[in-house]
């Protein structure tokens, strides 16, 4: 290519993209330059992480069109071509990474889908990590970093392929403020380095906007403004309230500047003493004091995870403190306390209603559970205030989420607590709306003196608190009035304030860009394969250190197998009977011994009265009454017919018709012995001879076990296949998938590959449970065996993939599969009901299902002794199930999100 | 007062949830009507449509009448096969059962020489294979001994043995199996219910806010065992009177309030299951495999499936503190044996002792749970 312009240059073009009703982006068309720094802004929800998606061709475009690297995006070749040209960092603190994995193991992952040899992926972590400061951290699991060191790996494994183009959405939500500035120094550091790298960056904070080359200002979908910072801001004194003006248009913006501050008097309500909580070694709040007065609004400030929530929620009681003292009214916080919480309303981090009622029917629930009175009023009062009339039936799920917020705050107020507690009530909200927010949040604390306690990471917020208190892992760093925090560190701003105070807590190191230029450049190598075994090397490990999932995946068999065995056990012995002897003659009392002679039964108490029978029948304490009647020995000494009655509990079927077989063979034994003793030799007319194959002594354990595989390797393993492909949807580190140069193909197979070989290892610890534990030999050969069970697992295994592409989450997918696979094994595999005894439809099914065949081989091996001639057809069918379940899994998986 | 008001409002919240949570109640009406009828319609639980061939030999009037007394829906027509190729035709599935004729059967019958029939059953297939076995057996010696007594070459028995069927004197196994599938029904979806509602609730961050009201973890727990408790129950109702009686014919031979009170005791102790697994696991998917690995043995293990006198002495003396071995007992004696309370009253104290136990261990490991 020798045109003028880098060709990073990206046109969207005419671009609508639709959730059901919602409009995302509404004919969006847009030019974007180059080699720069290009910033997304807008609050959530206007469009900027989809038409980010769609950039990268994460997300499938609808209509309109996008040139990317030269060529269109919604072609498949192009997007394989130019994926490892572009990184995406998806939204969300560590999104697209793994928290099972370590920082290293995170970035060998990534460094193996781009195909890189062991050389050259040492060397580019060990440059990456040690730019960002993470070298000490490599062996620390990903779950287990802040927010800031989350978001510089997510950075790391994005330019472990060296991309021409960068896209990250929204990477400093929720990090600190000195972690956002450390991430912008690495940005400039890595652009300095290599000048043709295009970044793309959307964020909610519009005091970041002032450092891109150009900003993208959206709003419902459209674009507002693109520009260099310095024109959108105008006249206005900052990017945020010039964004607000252009947003707005309409409608005045509401009165912001706060007057001149309160004097409040000392008068303590919240005070925490040497506070501190432990979880396990982690000290997460550590010996933090302050002390906030009646009417005063308290802002507490810092970063996701520096232990914000944590005292909160040891002063609203919800969780005991370690150590240290919190008070409220004087009084010891205690969560058992029900008086206290009457006195508190507290407002949880992210919106803690229930979205599947209505903004009336929250009220109503809370106003009822407190027991307010007059209700009806007082819900009205916080409709009309809170301006929520409007949507009184309106289910809050549906709702924007400023008016979320202000549903939260009218409940945490409708019993006209004395204190509020509120973390981070307004993250994710549109300026606009927290601006009014707050107004309520100043006039609750004004005319009713209501004592405010609220966390928050946005500077603007915390200057209108009458004071603040900067925390920061654990600890309070600094305390007091906005005013007197800026003075004590010549600050012109709070935020240069807490970056001044957070730099001398923790004394930051310089960034610098990778230094990777010398390297043996290898791409490509190994291709698919490798992909397909990175995959396949992080599903192992992230199984390994998930406790339930491995316990699932050993214990699960075992533990169901010994309970099907025993459990399902047809053998009866041993059944209680009764006797009704009307007769009490020798010959009645042989009859009698004779079935309790044999082993199926055993005698009870003998009966009184035939009512008597039925009674016991009913409470299930015998299975058999037995009635002779009173001439029964008089009429077989004089050789007249005579009878007996037996009635079997049968409300059991089967049993009922296993004892009636019982007391049939009984009884001509009965009559052989009286036909002998009698010298007349009752003539058996012909012989009947019942040969039970497989099986002689007809044990249910012989046929039991070897038939429990069957159904037990294809749900299992099928469960867990169909899991971890959902949990990749349902976590979003699937968009890694859409994004690099994986294959469906691979993704599938790679992420099989460890289930197969756990399913594998399954048979075979099942194997050794039919020979050891039950008692049931192995007479056939076992190398067709195992070859047939491991061509089965491979076909259940990728039956899960089917069905895990069609479910978006976890939950769905067990419980589809589960069904999917239990169902039609039981129906139609012959376990109840032998192959050869369907009809019709279900025979076809049976034939077309992967269960029948491996029945017949694992059952045929055991029992029948089978070999390689008789098991081969089994062997045959089987090996057709895997591939074609695979392909039709990799031909319904989307490549790219909806 | 003002905590059982909290508490009645809290559950009256979670049917209105449920009520908008359509999967939930796709799932509730699934296992209350279709569910129930397919297992109740679908496999049989005695013998059906069993394969069965004849190598005869003999090719005599007898031979040929034995052939022709097999019927459906037990078995299908008998197929003729060379003789001798028995066991590879059964080695290969096709049939079930094979019945050998040997040659010159009928004359060595009337020379009074006691000849032999085989019969080969593949015991690979249990239930089948056992009651099957029962059948032909019966069907051949009662087609042979109307062959003797014609002939007069045997004298009739002295002793008739009348059988008589209790409970159930038709063999009809609909009924059974409608019930057992109901009361199945009953086990998962309540434990899912209950275990679902409170995940959400954690996951969502919504328990924290209630905590943070005038509620105890207790009451909470409380909400969600009644509500839940109370929808399973009168689904069961409803399904008995509709499902039950309605589409299966099945009705209850006892008092069906019996019934639904032995249900009531049982759902305390389901409900408490949900809650408890609910508190063990740390998400939705690690619930969920949970319920299979902990909902499946109790089903399998409570009777229901196959008979309890079945299992090992050790087993059935452990299987005593599952809950739902009690509520099948109890319920089968009151659904097909018209029971009353004086036969299964310690089947209900046992399960209202379980249940009391299980619910105060739930609660304190949700304390516990929440706190950490």
């Amino acid at each position: 290519m020798s045109r003028e312009e880098p060709p990073g240059a990206i046109r969207v073009s005419g671009v609508t993209h639709q959730y059901r009703k919602h409009i995302a982006l509404d004919a969006l068309s847009l030019d974007l330059p180059a080699g720069r720094l290009i910033g997304l802004i807008g609050p959530d929800g206007v469009g900027k992480s989809t038409l980010l998606g769609l950039i990268t061709g994460a997300k499938a475009l609808q209509s309109g069109s996008i040139e990317v690297l030269g060529g269109s995006i919604d072609d498949a070749a192009h997007r394989r071509r130019v994926c490892s040209d572009i990184a995406f960092m998806p939204q969300g603190l560590g999104r697209n990474l793994y928290a099972e994995l370590s920082v290293r193991e995170n970035l060998e992952f990534f460094a193996r889908l781009f195909g890189q040899g062991q050389q050259e992926r040492e060397i580019r972590i060990a440059a990456l990590l040690s730019a960002t400061g993470l070298s000490p951290f490599a062996d620390r699991l990903m779950g287990k970093l802040s927010g800031g060191m989350k978001q510089k790996l997510g950075l790391c494994c994005a330019l472990i392929h060296d991309p021409k183009l960068l896209v990250l959405d929204e990477p400093t939500t929720g990090v600190d403020p000195l972690s956002r500035r450390q991430f912008w120094s690495l940005i400039d550091a890595i652009r300095r380095d290599n000048r043709s790298l295009s970044v793309i960056v959307s964020t909610a904070y519009m005091d970041e906007a002032e450092r891109f080359d150009s900003i993208v200002a959206m709003d419902a979908g459209r674009i507002l403004f693109q520009g260099a910072p310095a024109e959108l801001r105008g006249t206005e004194r900052d990017l945020e309230t010039a964004y607000r003006q252009l947003r707005a248009g309409t409608g005045p913006t509401i009165q912001t500047a706060r007057q001149a501050r309160r004097r409040i008097a000392p008068d303590p309500v919240i005070i925490a003493r040497r506070l501190t909580r432990r979880f396990g070694d982690f000290i997460a709040v550590d010996s933090v004091d302050f002390s906030i007065n009646r009417g005063e609004i308290f802002g507490f400030l810092g970063s996701n995870g520096c232990g914000k929530s944590t005292t909160m929620k040891m002063l609203t009681g919800l969780l005991p403190a370690s150590a240290g003292d919190a008070l409220l009214f004087g009084q010891p916080v205690d969560g058992r306390d029900r008086d206290m919480h009457r006195e508190i309303g507290y407002m949880s981090q992210a919106f803690s209603l229930y979205g599947e009622l209505t903004v009336y029917q929250n009220l109503l629930l809370h106003a009822r559970i407190f027991d307010i009175p007059e209700q009806a009023a007082r819900i009205d009062e916080l409709t009309q205030r809170f301006g929520l009339a409007a949507h009184r039936d309106t289910l809050a799920a549906t709702l924007p989420l400023g008016l979320k917020q202000r549903l939260s705050l009218a409940v945490a107020v409708i019993h006209r607590p004395r204190v509020l507690i509120l973390d981070e009530p307004t993250s994710g909200v549109d300026p606009a709306a927290r601006d009014t927010f707050w107004v309520l949040l100043e006039e609750l604390s004004l005319d009713e003196s209501v004592t405010i306690f609220v966390s928050t990471h946005f500077m603007g917020e915390a200057e209108r608190c009458d004071r603040v208190s900067f925390m920061h892992a654990g600890r309070v760093l600094a305390e007091g009035t906005p005013e007197a925090l800026m003075a004590a560190e010549a600050a012109n701003t709070l935020e240069d304030a807490f970056v001044a105070i957070l730099e001398r807590a923790e004394p930051p190191e310089p960034a610098t860009a990778p230094q990777v230029e010398d390297l043996p450049t290898k791409a490509g190598f190994g291709g698919g394969a490798t992909r397909a075994l990175a995959y396949g090397r992080r599903e192992t490990v992230e199984i390994l250190r998930d406790p339930v999932r491995l316990a699932f995946a050993f214990l699960g068999s075992a533990i169901l197998m010994l309970v099907f065995c025993f459990g399902i056990t047809l053998d009866i012995e041993d059944l209680d009977f009764a006797v009704l002897d009307l007769s009490q003659s020798p010959e009645s009392r042989s009859y009698t011994a004779e079935i309790a002679g044999s082993r199926y039964f055993s005698p009870t108490t003998p009966l009184r009265s035939a009512a008597d029978g039925q009674t016991q029948l009913a409470a299930g304490e015998i299975s058999l009454v037995v009635e002779l009647p009173p001439d029964f020995g008089r009429k077989l000494r004089a050789g007249e017919p005579t009878e007996v009655l037996a009635t079997v509990d049968g409300a059991i079927p089967f049993k009922g018709e296993t004892v009636e077989g019982y007391v049939y063979g009984l009884h001509q034994t009965f009559l052989d012995t009286l036909a002998r003793e009698a010298g007349k030799a009752q003539r058996e007319v012909a012989r009947i001879e019942p040969r039970y194959r497989y099986n002689q002594s007809f044990e249910s354990i012989a046929a039991m076990a070897p038939a429990m595989p069957a159904i037990l390797l294809i749900m299992l393993p099928a469960v867990l296949t169909a899991v971890s492909v959902a949990r990749e949807k349902e976590l979003g580190s699937v968009t890694n998938f859409y994004v690099t140069p994986t294959t469906r193909l691979e993704f599938l197979v790679g992420k099989q590959l460890p289930y197969i070989a756990i399913a594998f290892a399954n048979f075979l610890l099942l194997a050794a449970m039919t020979v050891v534990v039950f008692d049931v030999p192995l007479k056939g050969n076992p190398a067709p065996l195992a070859i047939g069970a491991l061509l089965y697992v491979w076909a259940t295994t990728s039956y899960g993939l089917v069905i895990a592409t069609m479910t978006s989450n976890q939950v769905a997918a067990t419980f589809a599969t589960a069904i999917a696979s239990v169902v039609p094994t039981i129906q139609f595999s012959g376990l109840l009901q032998p192959v050869s005894t369907l009809e019709g439809g279900a025979q076809i099914i049976g034939s077309l299902w992967p269960s029948s065949y491996f029945l017949h081989l694992n059952v045929g091996a055991f029992t029948k002794g089978l070999s390689w001639e008789a098991l081969g057809p089994d062997l045959l069918a089987l090996a057709c199930f895997g591939p074609v379940l695979t392909a039709v899994a990799a031909l319904s998986l989307r490549a790219q999100e909806k | 007062m003002r905590r059982i008001s909290g508490i009645f409002w809290l559950g009256l919240k979670e049917m209105v949830s449920l009520r908008r949570d359509w999967v939930m109640m796709a799932l509730l009406v699934w296992s209350f009507t279709l569910a129930p009828v397919m297992e109740a319609t679908g496999v049989a639980n005695s013998v059906n449509n069993a394969s069965i061939a004849f190598a005869d030999e003999d090719n005599s009037p007898l031979s040929r009448a034995m052939a022709a007394s097999f019927f459906p829906p037990e078995f299908q027509p008998v197929v003729q096969i060379e003789p001798g190729s028995g066991p590879a035709h059964m080695d290969a599935g096709r049939f079930l059962f094979v019945v050998a004729i040997p040659p010159g059967f009928e004359r060595d019958i009337r020379a009074g020489r006691t000849p032999e029939i085989q019969v080969l059953i593949d015991a690979t297939a249990m239930e089948q294979a056992g009651i099957g076995a029962r059948y032909i057996t019966s069907i051949l010696a009662a087609e042979i001994q109307r062959f003797a007594l014609g002939r007069e070459l045997v004298e009739p028995s002295p002793i008739t043995l009348t059988m008589r069927s209790g409970f159930n004197p038709n063999r009809d196994t609909v009924r059974f199996a409608g019930i057992v599938a109901l009361i199945g029904q009953i086990m998962w979806l309540t434990t899912i219910l209950t275990g679902a509602a409170m995940i959400r609730e954690r996951e969502h961050g919504t328990i924290e806010h209630l905590l943070a009201m005038p509620l105890t973890p207790f009451d909470i727990a409380i909400a969600k065992i009644w509500a839940n408790a109370a929808v399973v129950l009168a689904a069961t109702a409803l399904s008995l009177v509709f499902v039950m009686r309605g589409t299966l014919g099945i009705t209850i031979a006892g008092s069906t309030s019996l019934f639904l009170l032995g249900t009531a005791l049982f759902l305390f102790t389901a409900t408490a299951m949900g809650v408890f697994l609910a508190t063990v696991a740390r998400s939705m998917a690690q619930f969920a495999l949970l319920v299979m690995l902990t909902i499946l043995p109790m089903l399998m293990l409570s009777g229901g499936e196959t008979p309890v006198e079945g299992q090992p002495e050790w087993l059935q003396a452990g299987t005593l503190i599952l809950p739902s071995r009690h509520y099948m007992s109890a319920s089968q004696a009151i659904a097909f044996k018209g029971a009353n309370i004086n036969v299964v009253w310690s089947e209900f104290l046992w399960m209202a002792a379980l249940g009391i136990v299980l619910l105060t261990a739930s609660l304190l490991m949700f304390r516990r749970s929440v706190n950490n």
